[in-house]
This record gives structure tokens, C-alpha cells and sequence, in this order.
């Protein structure tokens, strides 16, 4: 590849003295019949590329794409996002269709007279009205999914807190109560890491760890904390994303549709990991097991980089027992 | 205004200039400068990001004590992406594009001697120019330039202790946008006090070509956006230095709790999209103005839909000061903002979709000559489409929420507001040079100019959006710490050639332009054939513009092709020739279009 990298280089270079030297021959500088003429089959050329490489990532890019949504509430997110994506892939294909061929077929030359063609109240309505009825349904669907995601009342739901600081993540479950005792970065000492208020009564239950572990099928509803700057928990496989926010809480939810072990069989999964291990192989490294993740999506320092926890997903009585073998707070900090 | 000639010296004429032509050089070849850099950085970013630990001897040759063994140190990689956004967005694409061609085009092209004041004119380019120097400067400070991302969120940006960045750098980055944002609301009240008051007879709005819209309506978006960029920017000030706590509350780093209590860096998000989106207005709308004056000569025919061209300028620049919030879906603000944002973000497609529509149809049964700049404007409506439409996947807060900050965002508005816009102004640069420099540019690397960056743009960001829908988030410094992303590293490879080879051929433009300078054709009067009034100035610049009296306008700027009978294709043209100056009175019995 480098290789490769520099003799790309080697030829930029070249043909950019190359072609600094021709200036003082070629002093055209108003396009020709022949400029043109050349112009309109480079723009054909052009377009070839164009859907050359349009399709083939399309196709061939397939495999490294995320997965299909891990939770349920994404679902409609990936439904939502196919049908816009074949809109817009349909129009960005007839578009640029259009746009390449008509230079080549409209070049210009001597005997050619361009049409005078200045306005037309139909056409034009046509092509604010289709976009603006496309427009409404994609409004619509995405509207009602948004609500959909930042539904947060379910009661039952398991409340987890995520607190970001540079460059790691830490948790808490709210224990046996399911609410959180309070937190603020006063309370930062010794292994009392995230700044938890020992006073109070929630508070004592609550469970600190540094992986997550959810169990399969049910609703969780996550609170973020930031002890610095700004960072994101970015959870890409559930499509969760939030900001942890310094001075303030903010909210999200879903809940996991897949546990790990079940996203390792899945299709998609298999063949990503196939790919990756073919790279990991030939470079010599251990073998690469799917794992959800939660990354930092929100630059952060020079660490930002690497700054990621990892989510595991199981089945509700394994959750049960691991929740259980966690030790308490109150246990641990006393 | 002055119409009598009076001893210029080097200095008034070249460097403490009033003449809008002149001053419009000094934007042109300023931005020109910071571009220079702005691209080597990227160029720099890019090798890294295709070979994190590969040691390149170019990087330990620029970056001196911000790499280690020929590896770049991740805090100065974060500054390489900060200042590179910084310099392109403001500094090339709103004081470079914007700051050129409304200069040179707004006196000339509405029939005017020279801007409403030809002395702000001058402080509006010297302020851009300190502006300039200390961003530069800021390069060289010992702790590193500003690293918070060009988005400069706090408290990351506000905090010495959270990033190295943050120190000294990010101070002159303040300070330099600070002065920046004067420069520009010094030159867009200018610009809008020109257009309105020195038309001259016959040039009535309806008239104005539609680069004197786009010009006109972009810096009444400067005027209402920009100022708050500056208070966002005072506060940080405020914040960084004087202890308040405008954006920082409960803050606990370094091993102590700071002071800060009670504010909110989501109100610095919202402060500084406020200027933030309607930015890539600032940005994208001239280059389009650009576009349709272009694309309607060069295609000899009318631009298609001139009042439904200026109504979507129109209805694109109040619907941008009014979408802000589509960057902070995930910011933690009230999901029922996020939902209210959405419609208004996805209602832009509306009249950028009849832009997009209306050129391809000024293209439809055109004579196109392709000409570098007509290449460079079709170039703009392709990626401007490409770009625009993923914009209806990030504008829908349910489905931005998963990828958000990922490539995909990066590719998008790359495409949408970078290519495009940098496309605008090479397509601006080679339509006007013969009115700034009295000569032309060689189409012959016009042409290899055009046809390796375009190759090198898709290249570099069509890939880029599959990268992101893998999840990969940007700013990272190297994607090595995931495995998950081992499979993308061969992609980055590809982007980075592209990035490279793409770079480097901007030497060809360089050469042209400087060369062409000096060497180039003498050009004539109206080498394009247009209708505009700037083609009916002489070559050699004088104050003042025209010869003698203002010239006198008779009709809009698009009568290109215009027929005996209006319904016959084949018919002759009106004016026996292809094209109609403006100053050309109607005939008799001819309508008005």
C-alpha cells in the first residue's frame, strides 16, 4: 500500500511539472468546439467512474456496515433508514445521471442554438410539490419513531448510570430500590470514583461496576453523568446515542433485543468477524470475538481515541445472578 | 466614489486600498494562503489516520515537538482537525469565497463606482488579515493551537488541565475569531448597504443577477448570526479567565473540584450553532449564486426559474437561522426541541431540491461551453446533490441518534458545504480572473485541475460514508484501539491516496493562477460572452469602474439566446448574437423576460 502511496505521489508531482512546463505552449483559454467535444466525453467518462464506485461500495461495503439493530426500539430506526436511503439512492443516481449526461449531450458547437427556455410554473411546481409529499411521509415516520426512542415511563425499567470521565466509563446499577442515590462531584474521594452522596438512603444499594451487563428483553433506562468535559456514550450497534453532559443529567433508553451470544450467530456478525479476523490474522494478532460496545463519540482529549466500555448481554436469570454477586456501596465504601 | 484621479503611491494602491477591486485580490490571495494550510493539515491528518504508527519523515519535519519518532501526538492531531475546520470554514470559505466575489462582483455587476465604503472595505480586510496572523500564530504556540474541534465546546475548550490546547492556543483562537466576526459584519453591512442604495438607473431588484442575490441574502444571514458567535465567544472568555460560569458547572478534573456552578455547556452549543448552521449558508449560498450566473452563460441559455432561484435563497437563508438545533439531537435538550428541528431541518430539502432541479434544467438543451469554470459549477449541482440528500438521513433526530459524529456526518457535509463551496469559488476564479488580473487562465490545467479533484472528492467521500455507517466516530485518532474497525483500515488507505493525490494536484491550480498572472492571455473585454455590466468595464482596472457616466440597465441579466419568436427553436436571435448586455434597451415590440 505505501508502495503504492508513493509512486501515486511520484506521479502527482510529475504531471503537475509536466503539465507547468505545457502553460507556456497550450495558451488556449476560452473552450473550443474540440474543448468541448472532449469535455462532454470525459463527462460520460466521469460518470462511469462515478457508478463504478457508487456501486461497488454499495455492494461490496455491505459487510462492514453495522448489524441489524440489537434492540427493539432501533427496529424502526433501520426501517426508517432503508427507505430513505433507496429515496435518496434512487434520486442520487437519476440525478447524477442527468447532470453528466446532459453536459455530454448538450456540448456545445458552432451550428448548436441553445433553446430559450426561462420558466415553467408547472414544472416547477411539480418538483416543489413531490418533494415537499416525500418530505411529510419521512417527517411523519421519523417523528413518531423520535417519540417512540425518548419514551422513557416505563416504571419497571431497570435505571443504570453512566459516568463518563477522561478517558473511561464507570457505571451504576440503582440496586434493589431501582433509583439512584444522588451524585455530584463533591463526593469524589478515595474509591468513592463517581461522587456518590453516602447520605443518602438511595444511595446504599446502589451497585458500582466498570462493564455493563443487561439482560435480554427488558427496558433499560440509562441517566448520564460527565465529571469533566463533555463526552458521548455512543452504543452503536443498539443505535443509542447521548451526550454526558458536566452540571447536568441526561436520559435514554432502549431495550436489547439480542444477547451477546446470540449477536455472535447472527449473519451479518459472522461474516464482519470472518473479515476481521482475516486482517487480524495476517497481521499476527489473537482472534477477534464480537462484543457490544459502548465508545466515546464526543472529543474529549487525547485519549478519546480508546475510550470505550464494554455491554454484555444475557439472558434475565444470568443477569439476576450476576447483579446479585455485585457488591452493594454502602459494602463497599464503608 | 471619488471620480477624479488622484496620485496613488504603492501603498494606497496596493496595501491600504480602497478600491473594491483590489481589495477583492487581497481576500482572494489571503484565503488563498490559509487554504494552502488548511490542506497540508489534512493532508497530515490523513496519513495518520491511514498509517497510525508508521513514521513519516514529512511529520516530523512540520510538526517538530508534537510528534514523537515521526508519529503525530494524538493532542496535536485533535489541534491538525480543529484548525484545519477553523481555517476552512471561516477564513477560506466565508472570508475567501464571500469576501472575493462580493467585492469584485457587487460594485460591478449593480453599475456601481466602488462599495458604500470603500474605507470600512479596507478595515474589513485588514481585521480579516490580523484575524488571519494570529490564527496562524496560534499554530506556533508552545502547548499547541487550539484542540477542542472547531465547534469548540466547553468545557473541554475552556479547561488547560482537560486538553494542552486549551491554553494559550485556544486564547488566540478567541481573539482571532473575535476580530474575524468584526471583519465580517464590516464587510456584510457594506455589502447589503451597497446593493441597496447604489444600483444604479434600471438595475431593479428584480433585475439583479442571481450572484448579487445569493451575495445580498448571505450577508443579511452574517448580520443576524454572526454577532451572537461573538457573545458565545466573550463568555468562553468570560469563563476561561475571569472564573464565571457561564457554560461550566460541577466540574471535578485534575484531582480537584473547580468553582464552576450552575452553567450549562449545552447553552454554548446552542449559542454557537445559532452562527454555527446558518455558517454553512454563509458558505454554500454564494457559491450557488456563482453557480447560476456561470452555469446560465456558459449553457447560453436563461438560468431556469430566476424567481423561484431567489426564493429559494430566500426561503433556504430564514429557514437556516431556524435549524440550529439538528447538531444537538443528542445533546440532552427536550426531546420535543429535537422533534420541532427535525421539520424545520427536513424542510430545507424543499428549495434546495428546486435549486439542484433548476440547474440541470438550465443544462437541458443548452450549448454548453465547457469551459473550466462551467466544469467546476457542474461539478457544484453533483456534489451538491450527493451531499444534500444524506443530509435527510442526519436532519431526522431518530435515525442522527445513531450516527451521529460518525464519518457519515463528515462526508456529508464535506460534500454538501466543503466540495461544493470550494468548487464554487474554483468555478468563480476562472470565470473572473480576466476581470481581476486583466488576463486569462490556461484551460488546458483548468481542465486536469477539475478533472483530478473532482475524482479525488468522490473518491475521498463517497467511501467515507460507509466508514461511518460501521459506527466509526470521528476525531479519532487512530481507529486501532477497536478491533471492531480493523476492517476499515484498507477504506482509509483509499481515502487517504485520494486525499493525497487530490492535495497535491491543487499545485496545479496554484501554478496557473500565479503564472497566468503574469504570462496569461490578455483578455478581452467580455471573453464569455455574458450579459452582465462587469463585462462592459475595461480591462485595465481605473477607479470608479466605467468610463465617463454609470451605465444604464434595460433588462435582466439572463437573455441569452433569445428568439425572433419565442416559440421557434430554430429561429434567429433577436439581437442577431447569442447574448444581450443589460445596457442593451428593449427593441420595439420585445417582450421583457
Amino acid at each position: 500500500m505505501l508502495a503504492l502511496f508513493y509512486i501515486f505521489i511520484g506521479v502527482a508531482i510529475g504531471v503537475s511539472f509536466w503539465q507547468i512546463t505545457r502553460i507556456m505552449n497550450f495558451r488556449g483559454v476560452i473552450a473550443t468546439d474540440e474543448d468541448n467535444t472532449k469535455q462532454g466525453r470525459n463527462a460520460l467518462l466521469f460518470m462511469a467512474f462515478l457508478y463504478a464506485m457508487m456501486i461497488y461500495c454499495l455492494i461490496y461495503m455491505n459487510v462492514i456496515m453495522l448489524p441489524e439493530s440489537a434492540s427493539i426500539e432501533g427496529e424502526h430506526d433501520d426501517n426508517l433508514f432503508n427507505i430513505t436511503f433507496i429515496l435518496i439512492g434512487v434520486v442520487q443516481f437519476a440525478m447524477q445521471f442527468l447532470i453528466f449526461y446532459f453536459t455530454y449531450k448538450y456540448k456545445g458547437n458552432k451550428d448548436r442554438k441553445a433553446k430559450f427556455y426561462a420558466d415553467s410554473h408547472k414544472l416547477e411546481l411539480i418538483w416543489t410539490v413531490t418533494p415537499a409529499i416525500v418530505l411529510v411521509v419521512l417527517i411523519g415516520y421519523g417523528l413518531w419513531q423520535w417519540n417512540n426512542i425518548m419514551d422513557l415511563s416505563d416504571d419497571d425499567a431497570i435505571v443504570i448510570e453512566v459516568y463518563s470521565q477522561q478517558f473511561r466509563w464507570e457505571a451504576r446499577y440503582a440496586g434493589e430500590d431501582n433509583t439512584l442515590g444522588r451524585g455530584n462531584v463533591n463526593f469524589i474521594q478515595g474509591i468513592n470514583t463517581m461522587g456518590v452522596d453516602m447520605n443518602d438512603k438511595n444511595a446504599q444499594d446502589d451497585k458500582q461496576v466498570t462493564e455493563l451487563y443487561l439482560p435480554k428483553g427488558k427496558k433499560i433506562h440509562f441517566k448520564f453523568r460527565s465529571q469533566d468535559v463533555l463526552h458521548s456514550a455512543y452504543m452503536p450497534h443498539f443505535r443509542a446515542q447521548m451526550n454526558c453532559v458536566p452540571g447536568m443529567v441526561t436520559e435514554f433508553g432502549f431495550t436489547p433485543k439480542f444477547t451477546t451470544d446470540e449477536m455472535r450467530q447472527q449473519s451479518e456478525v459472522v461474516a464482519k468477524t470472518a473479515g476481521i479476523n482475516k486482517i487480524r490474522k495476517a497481521k499476527g494478532e489473537d482472534v477477534y470475538q464480537f462484543d457490544y460496545l459502548l465508545l466515546c463519540n464526543k472529543i474529549c482529549g487525547a485519549s478519546h481515541y480508546s475510550m470505550q466500555m464494554k455491554i454484555t448481554v444475557v439472558e434475565q436469570d444470568e443477569y439476576d445472578k450476576w447483579i446479585s454477586e455485585q457488591p452493594t456501596l454502602a459494602t463497599v465504601i464503608q | 466614489m471619488s471620480e477624479h484621479h488622484h496620485k496613488e503611491t504603492f501603498v494606497t494602491k496596493y496595501i491600504f486600498t480602497q478600491d473594491h477591486k483590489m481589495i477583492s485580490k487581497q481576500f482572494l490571495v489571503t484565503g488563498m494562503f490559509m487554504g494552502i494550510i488548511a490542506v497540508f493539515m489534512s493532508m497530515l491528518f490523513r496519513l495518520q489516520l491511514a498509517w497510525p504508527d508508521k513514521s513519516f519523515t514529512i511529520i516530523e519535519a512540520f510538526l517538530g515537538p508534537h510528534q514523537t519518532d515521526g508519529i503525530m501526538n494524538p493532542d496535536f492531531y485533535l489541534a491538525l482537525v480543529t484548525i484545519h475546520g477553523t481555517i476552512m470554514v471561516f477564513f477560506v470559505l466565508t472570508a475567501g469565497l464571500s469576501g472575493t466575489f462580493s467585492n469584485l462582483l457587487i460594485p460591478l455587476q449593480i453599475g456601481a463606482r466602488d462599495m458604500a465604503s470603500g474605507f470600512l472595505n479596507m478595515v474589513s480586510y485588514w481585521l480579516f488579515f490580523v484575524s488571519s496572523v494570529i490564527m496562524v500564530i496560534s499554530l506556533f504556540v508552545e502547548a499547541g493551537p487550539a484542540s477542542a474541534g472547531w465547534t469548540i465546546y466547553p468545557p473541554l475548550s475552556a479547561l488547560p488541565q482537560a486538553i494542552p490546547g486549551s491554553g494559550a492556543g485556544m486564547t488566540l483562537w478567541l481573539v482571532s475569531m473575535a476580530i474575524f466576526v468584526a471583519s465580517s459584519l464590516i464587510g456584510a453591512l457594506n455589502y447589503i448597504v451597497t446593493v441597496f442604495n447604489l444600483r444604479t438607473k434600471g438595475m431593479k431588484m428584480t433585475r439583479l443577477p442571481l450572484t448579487i442575490w445569493a451575495f445580498f441574502i448571505t450577508a443579511i444571514i452574517g448580520v443576524v448570526s454572526f454577532p451572537v458567535l461573538l457573545s458565545a465567544a466573550l463568555l468562553l472568555i468570560f469563563d476561561r479567565s475571569f472564573g464565571t460560569s457561564f457554560y461550566l458547572s460541577d466540574i471535578f478534573i485534575s484531582g480537584e473540584v473547580l468553582h464552576y456552578q450552575g452553567g450549562s455547556p449545552v447553552l454554548f452549543e446552542h449559542l454557537f450553532w445559532f452562527l454555527g448552521h446558518p455558517e454553512v449558508y454563509i458558505v454554500l449560498l454564494p457559491a450557488l449564486g456563482i453557480t447560476s450566473e456561470i452555469i446560465s452563460t456558459n449553457s447560453r441559455k436563461p438560468i431556469f426559474g430566476y424567481r423561484a432561484m431567489v426564493m429559494s435563497i430566500m426561503a433556504i437563508a430564514f429557514l437556516s437561522t431556524i435549524v440550529w438545533g439538528h447538531h444537538m439531537f443528542i445533546s440532552g435538550m427536550n426531546p420535543f426541541l429535537g422533534s420541532v428541528f427535525t421539520f424545520t431541518t427536513l424542510l430545507i430539502a424543499i428549495p434546495s431540491a428546486v435549486k439542484a432541479f433548476n440547474y440541470v434544467t438550465t443544462l437541458w438543451k443548452g450549448n454548453l461551453q465547457l469551459n473550466p469554470a462551467m466544469l467546476f459549477s457542474i461539478g457544484l449541482v453533483s456534489t451538491f446533490v450527493t451531499g444534500g440528500l444524506t443530509g435527510l438521513v442526519l436532519g431526522d433526530s431518530a435515525l442522527d441518534i445513531a450516527i451521529h459524529d460518525t464519518y457519515f456526518v463528515v462526508a456529508h457535509f464535506h460534500l454538501v458545504m466543503g466540495v461544493s463551496a470550494i468548487f464554487g469559488m474554483y468555478a468563480g476564479i476562472y470565470h473572473w480572473f480576466p476581470k481581476m488580473y486583466g488576463r486569462m487562465m490556461n484551460k488546458t490545467l483548468g481542465y486536469w485541475h477539475f478533472w483530478i479533484t473532482i475524482i479525488c472528492a468522490y473518491g475521498v467521500f463517497w467511501p467515507m460514508h460507509f466508514i461511518g455507517l460501521a459506527g466509526l466516530p470521528r476525531r479519532y485518532y487512530s481507529n486501532t484501539a477497536f478491533p471492531m474497525f480493523d476492517d476499515l483500515a484498507d477504506i482509509n488507505k483509499v481515502i487517504t491516496i485520494f486525499a493525497l493525490v487530490g492535495g497535491i494536484a491543487q499545485i496545479i491550480f496554484i501554478a496557473n493562477f500565479f503564472i497566468s498572472m503574469y504570462r496569461g492571455d490578455k483578455a478581452t473585454q467580455n471573453p464569455w460572452k455574458s450579459n452582465t455590466l462587469e463585462w462592459t468595464t475595461p480591462v485595465e482596472h481605473i477607479h470608479g469602474n466605467w468610463p465617463g457616466k454609470l451605465p444604464e440597465v434595460h433588462r435582466w441579466a439572463y437573455d441569452y439566446s433569445k428568439r425572433v419568436d419565442p416559440n421557434d427553436d430554430e429561429s434567429d436571435y433577436l439581437h442577431g448574437q447569442d447574448y444581450v448586455l443589460q445596457t442593451t434597451p428593449l427593441l420595439e415590440g420585445e417582450e421583457q423576460s
